[in-house]
């Protein structure tokens, strides 16, 4: 048996892979449910391509946090055998879509907070975490551009557009704080040189999302009460209707293939 | 007020050194939307390096109806094809 140290800082780490995982595989999941609902042709593939991504990123991640658990799980076992109270994902990506504006300011206050921490990732001491990190800020750069772009023609668009993405704003900024919000996982991954301080990507989010507010004409809300809790497992009951639907058919069938 | 977004038509490079080639279109507010959405639309599965976009109404075509006098005559001009040449021998890359 292993050291119980040893053990402690694999727990430690297969927390933290989970926490990178799940963020990306809940709006994966949350952002495909728009194929066939966008309001373009065009719009619908984009957000489908956006979704496929991070199913992919999702996948590395949650293969490396089984491979650290050691208990022989793997993505799929991980994804669609656990229930919303072991997920780890930030609250911010399981909020439901909405209208068009609620999902646009959704993926880009999370593009923005993904562009950020994966930029610091890179640098990981585990090459793993890192190499994982640099393929997928890639794909979030992209993503970024696009949910901004988004942001700033809803913003600055029509009457309507404006005052739904404002309100978008303004209900999602709650879920903001959690991403900035270290725990004690994190300050074992930061002592590894694993991981990074949560609290530096403040600065950094802060740096883009202004700004590109401001651009949008919007008013960036004053930080009330934020909610959090996400990434220790406490969710809201939106995320058990979404697993409930994701996971439905491998847990029917365990096992079935196609 | 016209709510239909414009029609662009999309160019696809899917190699340096090639040249971009005609792949359809696509509806975009504007040209930074319609590269953006030409990204997601035709280029998912690794087709290429670069991307051009034109309105499509800014497009000038040839007539339809005029297509007989405009390309029927090349038809029979067989000795416009360089395939009357002899290659010498030894001669590369031709």
């Amino acid at each position: 048996m292993c050291h119980p140290e040893v053990r402690a800082e694999r727990a430690s780490k297969g927390e933290f892979l989970l926490r990178l995982g799940d963020s990306p595989l809940v709006l994966a999941q949350r952002s495909s449910a728009w194929v066939a609902h966008a309001p373009i042709m065009e719009e619908d593939v984009a957000l489908a391509n956006v979704a496929l991504d991070l199913f992919g990123q999702a996948k590395l991640w949650l293969d490396y946090a089984g491979e650290i658990e050691g208990a022989g799980r793997d993505a799929d076992a991980l994804a669609f055998a656990r229930n919303a109270d072991a997920y780890r994902n930030v609250l911010l990506v399981e909020q439901p879509n909405g209208n068009f504006a609620d999902t646009i300011v959704r993926g880009y206050f999370y593009d923005a907070w993904a562009h950020a921490h994966l930029g610091a990732l890179a640098h990981s001491s585990d090459e793993r975490v890192a190499a994982i990190a640099a393929k997928a800020r890639k794909e979030v750069t992209y993503h970024l551009r696009r949910s901004e772009d988004w942001l700033i023609r809803l913003g600055d668009g029509t009457e309507l557009s404006h005052e739904r993405v404002q309100r978008a704003v303004d209900e999602l900024w709650r879920y903001t704080g959690e991403l900035f919000l270290g725990d004690e996982i994190d300050a074992a991954m930061v002592e590894q040189g694993i991981g990074v301080d949560p609290a530096i990507l403040r600065e950094l989010w802060l740096e883009r999302v202004s700004p590109a507010l401001r651009t949008a004409t919007l008013v960036q809300p004053s930080d009330g009460w934020m909610q959090r809790g996400g990434k220790q497992g406490r969710h809201s009951e939106a995320l058990s209707y979404m697993l409930a639907e994701m996971q439905v058919l491998p847990r029917s069938y365990p096992g079935a293939t196609w | 007020m016209n709510k239909e977004w414009p029609l662009w038509e999309i160019f696809v490079r899917s190699e340096n050194g090639l040249a971009h080639k005609h792949v359809g279109s696509l509806h975009a507010a504007d040209a930074e939307m319609a590269v953006q959405n030409a990204r997601d639309l035709y280029t998912r599965r690794n087709e290429g390096v670069s991307i051009w976009v034109v309105k499509s109404s800014d497009v000038v075509a040839t007539d339809p109806s005029q297509a007989e006098a405009l390309f029927e005559p090349s038809e029979d001009k067989a000795y416009r094809h360089a395939t009357f040449y002899k290659v010498p021998e030894g001669v590369k890359h031709l």
